[in-house]
């Protein structure tokens, strides 16, 4: 025991502290360069850029942000953005809390999550196939509301695409937020509520007074993955509605797409910024917040 | 007397949560079943004869009057859609094959570069670490719309657009499975390392011997969601890709709204769906570990 103690040390000894200190680094260092090939220098080419003039590369200050700003699409584009996660990130959490809660303590809730959780595995081409089935004017949701006396809508055509994509896009989380409360709900231990229960308090006031105080860190964390999620809803809007969808589900990467066609590469760099920006802002607050629990 | 009501009155409650769990209960199944209703509807339409899909769908495919209707089950089941695009269309087998070379070449790659960086952060301190993983977190959670141009722009100069590498390459370097794994290198204690060093072990059999075997379910939950994400890929093959040829499965969308095509497209989709349906199935529980290593920090 003594021996290999001592054999440790000189071995520590003739490595190095120095070889020591970057040994880690040389694990991430082939993975790193890529990305700094792939996704760091690139992007900041694209910050570059965003000072530059379309024509003429010459410095242009922030001419190309003040045009994004007063661009009619990007202002839809955006418009839309926000009023769909404003619309979707509650009902979505809430619907998968209550989901979550039910189907956690019961027998079957395995079977049940699994239906929740398929869409998952449904590429979106298959997605795109049933929309244009279901939500045509003469589709199946159509020919349902007709049983019930209602009078059937042009979906994918009217305002009422920005509900089809709401909906597709709430089928599709619902299975990965559930899991996600799950994984919150079992992280609270079972002995507070058996003390609660000693002191008779009843499944309501346990739900109320243990289960939601303790479920307020993942509630944190699903909103902002939820919300990130949010921005690749485009796949099934893309597949159903194409390039120029109708004006309500009309979003960014509609928008990035259609510069990127017209090689509106300028635009394209300001509204990239911008968009990193913000949502850096929004990841940093989730780093903050994973980092007080911690601490907690 | 006391705990005699006490006792009546806990029986009472459970009788009402009972109530109240057995509505709640069937009102999650039917929201389930809804769910589930785009796939069984996918798979029995698959199964359906021209004819069949002509009477139910002529609404929707060949402009007829009235609205169109769908049994749960194809009352005349074939399998020629599914001879068709198997026997009968090589364009179908060249896209699939542009799948698995996209899907797998990106997987392999992350295999060997996600899993050692995250055994870098797992289990080694160097300097500046905590700014790289958070620019491996910031990474992560961009969408694509954001790092299209300069995605694009490194293509250009790399002259990968238009070729499947273009895809490809970006994707090993993609830093979610770096983080994903890594949640589950830390579960790793650095005691079995420690002692393992003591009997001599080099560095890279800590990782191979150790790391690897003890973090598998965190490598194959990180494989399982990047098989669904890119084989479900879509922005950057349509951006990327001007070819038809090397397009994959993922942007092939047969025109279900012509009444020749109508029963392909059932059957197309239901083979794309396919792949990611049994890695779903096999990989659920990995599935589920890897959404909450996404979500939980330690």
């Amino acid at each position: 025991m003594i021996r290999r103690n001592r054999r440790y040390k000189s071995n520590r000894d003739r490595t190095g502290t120095y070889v020591r200190k970057w040994r880690g680094l040389l694990w991430i260092l082939p993975g790193f360069s890529g990305v700094l090939i792939f996704y760091l220098l690139p992007f900041g080419d694209v910050v570059r850029r965003s000072f530059l003039g379309a024509v003429d590369n010459r410095f242009a200050g922030i001419d190309n942000y003040r045009t994004i700003l007063e661009n009619g699409a990007f202002l839809l584009a955006v418009k839309n953005t926000l009023k769909f996660t404003v619309i979707c990130i509650p009902v979505l959490i809430l619907t998968a809390l209550v989901c979550a809660v039910v189907l956690y303590r019961s027998r079957y809730g395995g079977i049940i999550k699994s239906a929740f959780l398929m869409p998952m595995a449904l590429p979106a081409v298959s997605v795109a196939v049933m929309w244009r089935l279901l939500f045509h004017s003469q589709g199946l949701v159509n020919q349902w509301l007709s049983h019930l006396g209602v009078i059937g809508k042009d979906w994918m055509n009217t305002e009422q695409a920005f509900w089809v994509l709401v909906l597709s896009y709430i089928w599709k989380n619902l299975g990965y937020d559930i899991v996600l409360w799950m994984a919150g709900l079992a992280g609270i231990s079972e002995n507070i509520y058996e003390a609660a229960r000693v002191d008779g308090a009843g499944d309501w006031q346990c739900f109320r007074n243990i289960t939601l105080p303790n479920l307020k860190s993942s509630l944190y964390t699903i909103t902002v993955l939820s919300f990130l999620n949010s921005f690749k809803v485009f796949r099934e809007a893309y597949l159903v509605a194409g390039d120029y969808p109708h004006e309500s589900i009309y979003m960014m990467q509609h928008l990035f797409n259609n510069w990127f066609r017209t090689f509106s590469f300028d635009k394209m760099a300001a509204a990239a910024v911008l968009e990193s920006i913000v949502l850096l802002g929004l990841i940093l607050l989730l780093q903050k917040a994973w980092d007080s629990k911690e601490k907690y | 007397m006391l705990m005699q009501r006490n006792s009546d009155r806990k029986r009472e409650q459970r009788k009402n949560f009972h109530a109240g769990q057995k509505l709640l209960w069937g009102l999650l199944a039917l929201l389930a079943l809804a769910t589930l209703y785009p796939v069984i509807f996918l798979i029995a339409g698959s199964f359906m004869g021209q004819d069949e899909l002509g009477t139910y769908l002529g609404a929707v495919i060949a402009g007829r009057e009235g609205y169109a209707d769908f049994p749960l089950l194809p009352h005349y089941p074939t399998l020629r859609h599914y001879v068709e695009i198997l026997l009968d269309s090589p364009e179908f087998f060249v896209m699939f094959w542009n799948s698995v070379r996209i899907t797998f070449g990106v997987l392999a790659g992350q295999l060997v570069v996600g899993t050692m960086a995250a055994w870098g952060f797992a289990k080694y301190e160097f300097p500046w670490k905590k700014g790289f993983f958070l620019i491996y977190m910031i990474l992560m959670l961009m969408p694509f719309q954001v790092l299209m141009l300069s995605d694009y722009l490194i293509l250009d100069k790399l002259m990968l657009t238009n070729h499947l590498w273009g895809i490809i390459l970006p994707g090993i370097f993609s830093t979610f499975p770096v983080f994903i794994i890594y949640r589950f290198f830390t579960e790793i204690p650095d005691s079995l390392l420690e002692s393992a060093r003591l009997d001599g072990a080099r560095e890279w059999q800590l990782f191979y011997h150790i790391g690897l075997p003890m973090g598998s379910s965190g490598v194959i939950a990180a494989m399982v969601l990047g098989f669904l994400e890119y084989w479900s890929l879509i922005e950057q093959p349509l951006t990327f890709l001007k070819e038809k040829s090397l397009f994959p499965l993922s942007v092939f969308l047969p025109d279900i709204t012509s009444v020749r095509q109508s029963g392909m497209a059932f059957a197309a989709s239901v083979i794309t769906f396919l792949p990611a349906l049994l890695v779903f199935l096999g990989g659920q529980d990995y599935l589920e570990k890897g959404i909450m290593a996404g979500a939980v920090k330690e």
